[in-house]
């Protein structure tokens, strides 16, 4: 990854679904730069017999019973909804087809 | 003042009659009054349900109830969801958002009797070291208002300092409950992870992240720990273990003969403070003369840290925070599609630390990088874990700084992330592990700034580093200190100082 100390801020912000100006984009492109330059020193390591670590505590699959519990309050869940009809969340057209 | 007690010594005023709920609540709510107006710890004080809930205990107390925590307050670092309250996470996102349930640990404080006081300032989803990234307020360091309280649970540390609550909870992804509590001079700890269920915890990094208490004694973080640790069927990662009484086990016995604690010669990092490389190597030297046996251990990985942990950490985030999409919850921002709607909600709700973050961890996720940083960071962070398995062969804790300065300016470093970052060298580490971490007071600047000492601890061994912890306490005075306040009506230019 010698040559990957770049991303391409608007590429990515994209991605992430976040509207950047161009000033935060030439701000976040000097930094964030500047810290995959400094993370880049895990490279100098030789890892290639060390199996990754996904979680601190290993566990195996945690099953429980398949039955129905009690769920959250319907109008409490809606009414945080910034636009709400009939007990549904609204959404902006999806399709312009429809 | 009853604002000034810890929680075994109100617990032990309540159970002989000598004070009730509602004075305790009183008291801390005047402190609050006069001094939140400097400290900005609080961003919502729930007032007249505290007041109602310290009656309530006073009268099942009257009946025969017993419990520490029975009519005791506390405040809640605001990521955590309480009932009918607003759970912001120092965010414009989540603005308008009222939390539909209990988080289990909120459950276990109403189920203990605790008062629930209200919800403190962080910074935004716990994403930074000095509480400087929170959208919603500053919170200033009790011990000198131009200085930070640390992060991300500053809030959580700085009113514990200034007693405007008995206790607080806090969480910790790299080291937010210990930081803050070294910061502000009073005691954090950052359980194993799994001993605490994270259900209704706002998730930063669910690989990482905990919830711990900030108090003003070892003993009153042992006693709110076994109040909000052990399994949970709603966390699948919480452990499901026989826990022991981590409060009753603490005695007026502080010898350590026959501990052996470790030194690892890493943790004091080029460019540390020298009066907190001399407070801690004094802690050590105290231990010492208490019995126990010091032996030098390695954590040759340690430097690797900060790298692993920002690659970990904000990939996990870009991943948890997708859900603020202004969908379900929150700001929302129109547009004419789905699309558009999250990009302009997303742009105007989060604050610039988290837009970096998320960026970061997007990138690091992405096609063609993710072995690179990803893959390669979660090996490493296998050889930073196993590090600590084997100095745990050697010993039964571990003695190191949490902080490699004390509380520096506000705004020193808010405009330079990677500096902030760098900060977080002694902390991460036991995140990215997974076994625990306590911080105690063991000095002070020659600026009047608390230091903290960091008892780091094996898998599940909290008892350990709370004995530790417990007999450096109650052998030294340092956690009897505590900020002055002057001139409260008018509090802007006023500084806290040391007694």
């Amino acid at each position: 990854m010698a040559d990957a100390n770049h991303m391409d801020v608007s590429y990515i912000a994209n991605l992430a679904r976040i509207e950047l100006t161009d000033e935060e984009t030439t701000l976040f492109q000097g930094q964030l730069d500047q810290v995959l330059e400094y993370v880049d020193q895990i490279s100098e390591l030789d890892v290639s017999s060390v199996e990754p670590t996904a979680h601190a505590v290993p566990l195996v699959n945690v099953l429980r019973a398949d039955e129905l519990g009690v769920s959250l309050n319907h109008d409490a869940v809606t009414a945080n909804a910034p636009a709400e009809r009939d007990g549904q969340i609204l959404v902006p057209k999806i399709n312009e087809q429809f | 003042m009853l604002n000034t007690k810890t929680i075994s010594e109100l617990s032990a005023m309540l159970e002989q009659g000598d004070c009730t709920s509602v004075e305790i609540v009183t008291d801390v709510l005047a402190a609050i009054d006069a001094r939140d107006g400097q400290v900005g710890a609080y961003l919502t004080i729930d007032r007249d349900s505290a007041l109602a809930a310290a009656k309530e205990a006073d009268e099942k107390r009257a009946a025969g109830s017993k419990g520490d925590l029975l009519g005791v307050p506390i405040a809640i670092k605001d990521l955590l969801n309480v009932k009918g309250q607003p759970c912001t996470c120092a965010s414009k996102i989540l603005d308008g958002y009222t939390a539909p349930y209990d988080a289990t640990v909120i459950a276990k404080l109403r189920e203990a009797g605790a008062i629930l006081l209200g919800r403190v300032n962080m910074d935004e989803f716990a994403m930074g070291s000095s509480t400087e990234s929170s959208a919603l307020g500053k919170t200033t360091n009790p011990w000198n208002a131009d200085r930070v309280p640390g992060g991300s649970s500053g809030g959580s540390a700085a009113c514990v300092a200034a007693d405007e609550a008995v206790a607080a909870l806090g969480s910790d992804t790299g080291g937010s409950i210990r930081q803050p509590a070294a910061f502000c001079g009073c005691v954090g700890l950052k359980p194993t992870y799994g001993m605490v269920s994270r259900y209704g915890l706002t998730a930063f990094a669910s690989s990482l992240d905990q919830i711990g208490p900030l108090t003003k004694t070892v003993k009153d973080s042992a006693i709110l720990l076994e109040a909000i640790a052990g399994h949970d069927e709603k966390d699948s990662t919480s452990i499901n273990t026989d826990l022991p009484m981590f409060g009753k086990n603490l005695t007026d016995d502080h010898g350590l003969a026959g501990m052996k604690l470790g030194l690892p010669k890493e943790y004091f990092v080029d460019g540390m403070d020298p009066e907190v490389e001399k407070a801690v190597r004094d802690a050590v030297e105290h231990c010492k003369n208490l019995g126990a046996e010091i032996v030098d251990v390695s954590l040759p990985n340690s430097k690797y840290a900060i790298a692993v942990y920002y690659i970990i950490a904000t990939a996990e985030a870009s991943a948890n925070l997708a859900r603020f999409d202004g969908i379900r919850y929150g700001m929302r921002l129109d547009g004419k599609n789905p699309i558009e709607l999250y990009g302009k909600t997303r742009a105007a709700g989060f604050g610039p630390e988290v837009k970096r973050r998320i960026i970061l961890g997007t990138y690091v996720l992405s096609s063609g990088y993710y072995d690179a940083y990803y893959l390669r960071a979660q090996k490493v962070r296998t050889l930073i874990r196993n590090d600590f398995i084997d100095a745990f062969k050697q010993c039964d804790a571990i003695l190191a700084p949490v902080t490699p300065t004390p509380a520096y300016k506000i705004g020193e470093k808010s405009d330079d992330p990677l500096k902030m970052y760098l900060d977080d060298i002694l902390t991460t580490p036991v995140n990215l592990a997974g076994n625990c971490g306590l911080s105690v007071p063991c000095g002070f600047s020659s600026d009047g700034l608390p230091i903290g000492l960091q008892i780091i601890g094996d898998f599940f061994q909290e008892a350990s580093i709370l004995k530790v912890g417990h007999a450096y306490e109650q052998t030294t005075d340092w956690h009897r200190q505590r900020p002055v306040f002057k001139n409260l009506t008018n509090s802007s230019d006023v500084t806290g100082q040391r007694v």
